[in-house]
C-alpha cells in the first residue's frame, strides 16, 4: 500500500494503487487459468486418449460455439441485462436456413439467412426491452418459448436435411492440420469482443451502465442505444453459432441446442462476468470456455453418462462462485 | 445564539458521570485509506454529545464501529464499564445502541407498528407475533412522542420526518441506552426541527445517551451537551459544550481559522450565453424564461418541490418539455438527450450524487472521463494515458483527496465524490454547469473550497446555475435570483430587492403587503 494516501501535503495523486502485474496476481483469471491447467493434467493422467492433437482438436468443438454466444452474453450481463433465449435463436435460425436450403439457396444466401434471422431476434428482445423498459429476464423468457415454439410449428417431427455439400464447412472443416475453422472463429471473435469491451468507448460504457444507469445516462451515454446494440450482438452471435452447429450437425431438428442458454450463462458467469452486471472480462470467459470443454471432454472419454457430467458442470459453477466467499468468511 | 443560552438550564451536565459507552484508541484501515487513527468517543447518560467533524473525518465510520456494522483493527469497546466486542450489528443492538441514520433505514411496504417492533416483536404463548399487544405498544409509543400516527399505517405512505418519528419510536422500543442521530434535521422542516428538539429533551431526560451528528453549528450549540471534534480520522478534542464557541470548533475541526464570508467577485458578466422561452412541461413547470450571461452566477431559490431541478433536469435533456425554446448563443437549440446538452456545452450536477452523479464501482479516472472519452480517444478506441492526464489535471484542481486514480469512488468520503463528479463535468469545457444542492450535507470546509471554486470558474467566463436552498449560499455567490414557487417563476431578484426576506416572501407566496 502506498503511503500517499495518509499524507495530505502529497498532492500528485498516482495512477494505480497496484501496479497491473500485483492486480493480475489477484485476478479470478488467474485462479481460474490454474484451474484449467489443473483439468488439463488430472485428463491426461485419466485416459490415455486425451493427449492427442486429434482428440484434442474434437475436444474444442464443445465449446466453441456455445463459447461465440458467451461474449456477446457476457457484454449483455455486465451491461446488466441478460437473453435466455439464445438457444431459440439457435433453433429458429437454423430453421429458416433449413427452409432456404430446401427452397434450393446456396451457402452465401443461407449464411446470410442465418445471420439475419439472429439479428432480427436480437432486435425483437431489445426493442421490448429497451423501447418498452421491460425486464430482459422476463422478455427473452418469453420469447425463449415464441422462437423455439415456432421451429416446432415449422417441422414438427420433421427435419431439414438437404443441405449443400460445401455448406458443412463452417463446422465440419479445418484451417490447417488440426485447427477447425471454428476454432479460428472462436479466436477471433475473442479477440474483437475483447477489444470491443476493454479498448473502445462502447465498452466502457457498458460498464457503466452496468455499474450505475441513471449516472450513466445523466454523463449523456445513450443507454437504450448501447443495450439494444448488445441485444443485437446476442442475436447476431446466436446466429453464427446457429450457421456452424447446423454445418456441423448437417440437419435442423426443433430441438437443436436445446438448454444451451444455461451453458452460456454459466460459461459467463465462470468467467468472471457479475451476473448482477458492471464487472468481468472476456479473458474470464475464454478460459471459462476451455475449462468447460475440458471437463466435458476428459469426463466424455472416461465414459461418464450426459446427466453425470451436467451434475458436475453445475456444482463447478456453485463450487467456483461460493470458494471466494467462503474464503473471505473462514478469514474475518 | 440566545436559544443556546436557554437549553443550557435544563440540559446541564451532572459532571462526575461514568459514559454509558466508552471507546478508546479505535483504529480503522480501509485499502489504502486510514478511516480512523486511534481515536476515542465517550457518551454518558442524560447527555447530548455533539459528534462534529468536515466529511471524511471519520464520524460515519466511528458511527458503524459502535453500532456492530465495522469491527475495529485496534481499541477498546466498554459499555457501562466493560469490555464488549460486537461482532455483528445485533451485538450492538442487544447492547442497547441504536442509530438513527441520515437515510432511515426503514421498510416502506411494513406497517408503522412493524417497522418499530421488527426484529424484538413481542410473542405470544406459541412464539407467535403477538399482533394486538404490538400495536397497544406501538400506539404508547407514538403516544409518549406525541406523534400522531396510527400502528398500521404502511410506512411508505408517511414523509421524512413521520419517517424519523418511527425510527425514534424504534429507538424507544428497544429500549435503547445509546440513541446515535446522524444529521437528524437534513431533510426537515423548521417546524418538525422543534418538534425533533423536544424529543431530545425527552430522551435525554430518560437517561438516555444521545450522539449527535450535525453540521449545522446553530443546533449544536441549542441542543448539545459535550462535543468531540474528529479530524481526518483522527481524535482532535472533546469537552463540554458550555466552554467552547462556533470559532474555536471550526478552528478544530479545519485545524486552520475559516474565512466564513464568501468569496468577493467582479460582477461584470459578459454576453447573453443562455436563453430560456416559455419553457413548460405537462405537470412540472410551466411557462419558464430566463437569460444566463458569460461569467454569471445565477441562483434558483425555492422551497423544496418547488419544481427548481425538474426545470434544470430538463433543460440537459433527461426529461422532454412540452414547449418551450432554449436559444445557446443566439442559436436555437434542441437538447434531447444529455448527450446532446453536452456536446452544447450544457452540464448538470446533480443533487443526488449517489445515485445520479458517481458511478460507484468504477474507478476515479472512468468516472471523470466518461462524458469526455471522445476527447481521450481516437476514433472510438481508448487511451488510458490520456485518460489519467484528464482526470489527473481536474481532480488536483479541486484538490481531490484520494489514494489513486483506479480507485473505486465508492471508496472516498462523500465530499470528495462530489469533486470527481464536478470534475467530470469541467473536463468537457462546458459553456454552462448547472449544480444542484452543491454543497448540501458537506462540511464547511469543503462548502467554503465549494464557493470559492464557483466564484473561481465564473471568474474564467463559465456561466454558473445554481440551485439551492439555503439563504446565505443564494445570498452570497449569486449575481442574480430567480425564486421559484409550485412550478412558476415567482420572482427575479437583483442588488436591494434581494433581501433574505423577499426570498422567503416570494419562495412561500406570502403576498407583498404582509411584513
Amino acid at each position: 500500500m502506498s503511503d500517499l494516501s495518509t499524507d495530505p501535503s502529497v498532492r500528485q495523486i498516482p495512477d494505480r494503487l497496484q501496479s497491473r502485474s500485483a492486480r493480475l496476481l489477484q485476478s479470478w483469471e488467474l485462479l481460474l487459468l490454474i484451474v484449467a491447467i489443473a483439468i488439463f493434467i488430472a485428463n491426461s493422467f485419466a485416459s490415455p486418449y486425451f493427449l492427442n492433437a486429434w482428440n484434442l482438436s474434437d475436444a474444442t468443438f464443445n465449446f466453441t460455439e456455445k463459447a461465440m454466444i458467451a461474449f456477446a452474453m457476457a457484454l449483455l450481463i455486465v451491461s446488466g441485462e441478460i437473453d435466455l433465449s439464445v438457444a431459440s435463436i439457435i433453433a429458429l435460425a437454423s430453421t429458416a436456413m433449413g427452409a432456404a436450403a430446401t427452397a434450393g439457396f446456396g451457402t452465401p444466401a443461407l449464411v446470410l439467412v442465418g445471420l439475419v434471422t439472429g439479428l432480427l431476434c436480437g432486435a425483437f428482445n431489445g426493442t421490448l426491452v429497451t423501447r418498452l423498459g421491460l425486464p430482459s429476464i422476463v422478455v427473452t423468457i418469453g420469447t425463449m418459448s415464441l422462437f423455439r415454439g415456432i421451429s416446432y410449428i415449422v417441422l414438427g417431427d420433421g427435419a431439414y436435411r438437404s443441405y449443400p455439400a460445401d455448406f458443412t464447412y463452417f463446422g465440419q472443416g479445418y484451417v490447417f492440420w488440426v485447427i477447425s475453422f471454428e476454432f479460428v472463429l472462436f479466436v477471433l471473435f475473442a479477440l474483437v469482443y475483447y477489444v470491443l469491451l476493454h479498448r473502445t468507448n462502447f465498452g466502457r460504457a457498458i460498464f457503466a451502465i452496468g455499474n450505475n444507469p441513471t449516472a450513466a445516462q445523466f454523463s449523456g451515454i445513450r443507454v437504450g442505444r448501447v443495450k439494444f446494440t448488445l441485444f443485437l450482438l446476442t442475436g447476431l452471435m446466436s446466429g453464427v453459432a446457429a450457421i456452424c452447429l447446423t454445418s456441423r450437425l448437417g440437419s435442423t431438428r426443433p430441438s437443436i441446442g436445446f438448454g444451451w442458454e444455461l451453458e452460456v450463462v454459466t460459461m459467463v458467469v465462470l468467467g468472471g462476468i457479475s451476473i448482477l452486471g458492471g464487472s468481468g472480462s472476456i479473458p474470464g470467459v475464454v478460459i471459462a470456455a476451455f475449462v468447460m470443454g475440458l471437463v466435458t471432454f476428459g469426463l466424455g472419454l472416461l465414459n461418464v453418462p450426459g446427466i453425470v457430467m451436467s451434475i458436475f458442470i453445475g456444482c463447478m459453477l456453485i463450487g467456483v462462485i461460493a470458494l471466494p466467499r467462503l474464503w473471505k468468511m473462514w478469514r474475518s | 445564539m440566545q436559544m443556546s443560552v436557554e437549553s443550557r438550564q435544563f440540559g446541564a451536565p451532572a459532571a462526575g458521570d461514568e459514559p454509558i459507552l466508552a471507546l478508546s484508541g479505535i483504529t480503522k484501515t480501509f485499502p489504502g485509506v486510514k478511516a480512523l487513527s486511534d481515536v476515542s468517543l465517550d457518551l454518558y447518560p442524560g447527555q447530548v454529545t455533539a459528534l462534529i467533524g468536515e466529511n471524511g473525518a471519520g464520524k460515519s465510520t466511528i458511527v458503524k464501529t459502535l453500532t456492530g456494522i465495522y469491527q475495529p483493527d485496534a481499541g477498546e469497546i466498554r459499555v457501562s464499564g466493560e469490555p464488549v466486542h460486537f461482532a455483528t450489528a445485533q451485538d450492538a443492538a442487544a447492547a442497547g445502541i441504536t442509530a438513527i441514520h441520515q437515510e432511515t433505514v426503514l421498510f416502506d411496504e411494513l406497517t408503522v407498528a412493524e417497522n418499530i417492533f421488527i426484529g424484538h416483536a413481542p410473542r405470544s404463548r406459541f412464539g407467535l407475533i403477538d399482533w394486538a399487544r404490538m400495536r397497544q405498544q406501538a400506539r404508547d409509543i407514538l403516544t409518549r412522542i406525541d406523534a400522531d400516527l396510527e400502528p398500521d399505517m404502511l410506512l411508505r405512505d408517511l414523509g421524512i420526518a413521520s419517517k424519523h418519528l418511527v425510527a425514534i419510536a424504534r429507538a424507544l422500543s428497544a429500549e435503547a441506552r445509546v440513541v446515535v442521530m446522524d444529521e437528524p434535521t437534513a431533510a426537515l422542516s423548521h417546524k418538525e426541527i422543534e418538534e425533533l428538539y423536544d424529543l431530545v429533551e425527552r430522551l435525554k431526560s430518560e437517561g438516555r445517551a444521545i450522539l449527535f451528528i450535525s453540521h449545522k453549528f446553530d443546533e449544536i450549540f441549542r441542543i448539545a451537551d459535550r462535543y468531540t471534534v474528529f479530524r481526518d480520522g483522527t481524535h482532535v478534542g472533546s469537552g463540554l459544550m458550555s466552554e467552547v464557541n462556533e470559532a474555536d470548533l471550526v478552528r478544530m475541526m479545519v485545524g486552520r481559522d475559516v474565512d466564513q464570508i464568501f468569496p468577493q467577485r467582479q460582477k461584470s458578466p459578459g454576453d447573453e450565453v443562455l436563453q430560456v422561452v416559455g419553457y413548460s412541461h405537462p405537470t412540472e413547470f410551466a411557462d419558464i424564461g430566463f437569460t444566463l450571461r458569460r461569467g454569471e452566477i445565477l441562483g434558483f431559490y425555492g422551497l423544496v418541490g418547488a419544481g427548481r431541478s425538474e426545470v434544470m433536469q430538463s433543460l440537459v435533456g433527461i426529461t422532454r418539455p412540452s414547449k418551450g425554446v432554449v436559444k445557446i448563443d443566439g442559436t436555437i437549440k434542441v437538447i434531447r438527450s444529455p448527450a446532446d446538452a453536452v456536446s452544447n456545452g450544457i452540464v448538470y450536477v446533480p443533487e443526488d450524487r449517489g445515485k445520479q452523479g458517481a458511478v460507484i464501482g468504477l474507478p476515479i479516472y472512468q468516472n471523470v472521463t466518461l462524458p469526455s472519452l471522445s476527447q481521450t480517444s481516437r476514433n472510438g478506441f481508448l487511451r488510458l494515458a490520456e485518460e489519467f492526464d484528464l482526470a489527473r489535471h481536474y481532480t488536483q484542481r479541486l484538490d481531490l483527496r484520494a489514494a489513486a486514480l483506479d480507485q473505486d469512488v465508492g471508496n472516498l468520503s462523500g465530499g470528495n465524490q462530489q469533486k470527481v463528479v464536478i470534475a467530470k463535468w469541467l473536463a468537457t469545457k462546458p459553456k454552462v454547469i448547472i449544480l444542484d444542492e452543491p454543497t448540501k450535507g458537506i462540511d464547511i470546509g469543503s462548502k467554503a473550497a465549494v464557493h470559492a471554486f464557483m466564484a473561481e470558474l465564473a471568474a474564467e467566463g463559465l456561466s454558473v446555475i445554481m440551485v439551492s436552498s439555503e439563504i446565505p449560499e443564494i445570498m452570497g455567490m449569486s449575481d442574480r435570483v430567480i425564486v421559484m414557487r409550485e412550478g412558476l417563476i415567482a420572482a427575479e431578484l437583483e442588488g436591494d430587492a434581494l433581501t433574505p426576506e423577499t426570498l422567503v416572501r416570494h419562495a412561500a407566496g406570502i403576498g407583498e403587503k404582509q411584513p
